[in-house]
């Protein structure tokens, strides 16, 4: 599921924990600060921590939506002090 | 030589089955060692004993193999090098801990500042039967609060702050036991459900819950010939003081009413879970 409006997106629904994590990690080390990524997760474990993980990691989240199909997009936008 | 293995045995020697060769119990808390007191125990180790150190299951270190003539010396050189001696037999244990909010994110308690101040209070104490103390960060209870004779965990008290709050459904889904929930644009708390693990607070992009670090105890515990889970016996505890007091409570409950060679859950249930409960209640005014 493609979320208009973000610069990238990446689904980590075909992962289980810690790759979860680690993909998101990669698809957000390819964009450049301040650019916007839609991250495709299931119910569950993942919708659980990898929100509590981005921000950890100091990146800004700005939406989790409900896609109503078992999965959550979150939105996030990557941190500008993070090359 | 006439050996006085009771005082040997006080001071953390225990004799092995070889003969005249003992195992030196060192003094560690809430599991952690700079590097020079490792240092200092593989030289020990080396040069007295038999090479190996034994990582006992409640975060202690042993080394093993000590011959009876070279303990003075064993203690003058562990002293030296800043590592004490523990203790066994009927008192307070080592005051074992998680790496807690110092070192872990989902930490709620700073359990090494903690179990260090626990260890200064009570370490070494005679009482009725050995009694264990420990300290873990929060509800994920790596340290197994509830085995030791007090347990403790960090617990988060929260409260959610309207204004900041985007109400972007990230703390609803981080809360494993479903107390959380979106309703008319609001957050709504169902407080019977919340353990207070704090996985809204560390979750929210927005800092939108304010967590306060809070302390669970638990009483009782015992994890060994017989194994019982410690019991709550008072609410969620939100300042050290009366964390302490309640510690105070339970320690002085034990020394009041234990036979010797009964542990402290013996000791309650012969006495009375209730009486236990109003000492606590008496010492650190908390009220269920
Ligand atoms: S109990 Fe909590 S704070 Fe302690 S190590 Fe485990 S997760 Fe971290
Ligand atoms: S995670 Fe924070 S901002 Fe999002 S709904 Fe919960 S309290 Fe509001
Ligand atoms: S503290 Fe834990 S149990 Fe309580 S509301 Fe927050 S996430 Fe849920």
């Amino acid at each position: 599921m493609r979320d208009l409006g973000a610069d990238a997106s990446v689904d980590i629904t075909d992962v289980v924990c810690p790759v979860t994590f680690v993909k998101t990690k990669i698809a957000l080390e390819e964009l450049d600060p301040g650019q916007t990524i839609s991250i495709r997760m299931n119910d569950g474990e993942p919708v659980r921590n990898v929100p509590r993980s981005v921000k950890e990691e100091g990146h800004r989240i700005l939406k989790l939506t409900d896609n109503r199909d078992g999965t959550y997009s979150l939105i996030v936008r990557k941190s500008a002090d993070q090359a | 030589m006439a050996v006085d293995y009771a005082s040997l045995k006080k001071g953390g020697f225990m004799r092995q089955k070889q003969r005249d060769n003992f195992s030196v119990r060192l003094k560690v808390v809430g599991g952690s060692m700079t590097a020079e007191q490792l240092r200092t125990i593989a030289e020990i180790a080396q040069k007295y004993g038999d090479g190996h150190v034994h990582l006992t299951s409640r975060q202690g270190v042993e080394i093993p193999f000590i011959k009876l003539e070279d303990i003075e010396a064993v203690k003058a050189e562990l002293s030296a090098g800043g590592v004490s001696v523990g203790v066994c037999g009927p008192r307070v244990r080592t005051v074992t801990a998680c790496q807690g909010s110092a070192v872990c994110p989902s930490g709620c308690i700073d359990t090494y500042a903690l179990a260090l101040d626990i260890s200064e209070r009570y370490f070494g104490r005679e009482l009725p039967h050995k009694f264990k103390f420990g300290v873990t960060g929060c509800m994920n209870n790596c340290l197994k609060a509830e085995e030791n004779d007090v347990g403790i965990k960090g617990g988060c008290l929260i409260e959610w702050k309207r204004d900041d709050c985007a109400l972007c459904g990230v703390c609803v889904k981080a809360c494993r036991e479903k107390a959380l929930s979106v309703e008319d644009g609001e957050i709504k708390l169902d407080e019977g459900r919340c353990n207070y693990c704090g996985r809204c607070v560390k979750s929210c992009p927005a800092d939108a819950w304010h967590g306060e670090p809070a302390y669970i105890l638990s009483f009782g515990g015992l994890f060994g010939n017989k194994i019982a889970t410690g019991k709550a016996v008072i609410p969620i505890v939100l300042d050290r003081e009366t964390m302490f007091r309640a510690a105070d409570a339970a320690v002085d409950f034990f020394s009041r009413h234990g036979i010797p060679g009964e542990r402290f859950r013996s000791s309650i249930e012969r006495t009375g879970w209730d009486a236990l409960k109003a000492a606590i209640e008496e010492e650190a005014r908390v009220h269920a």
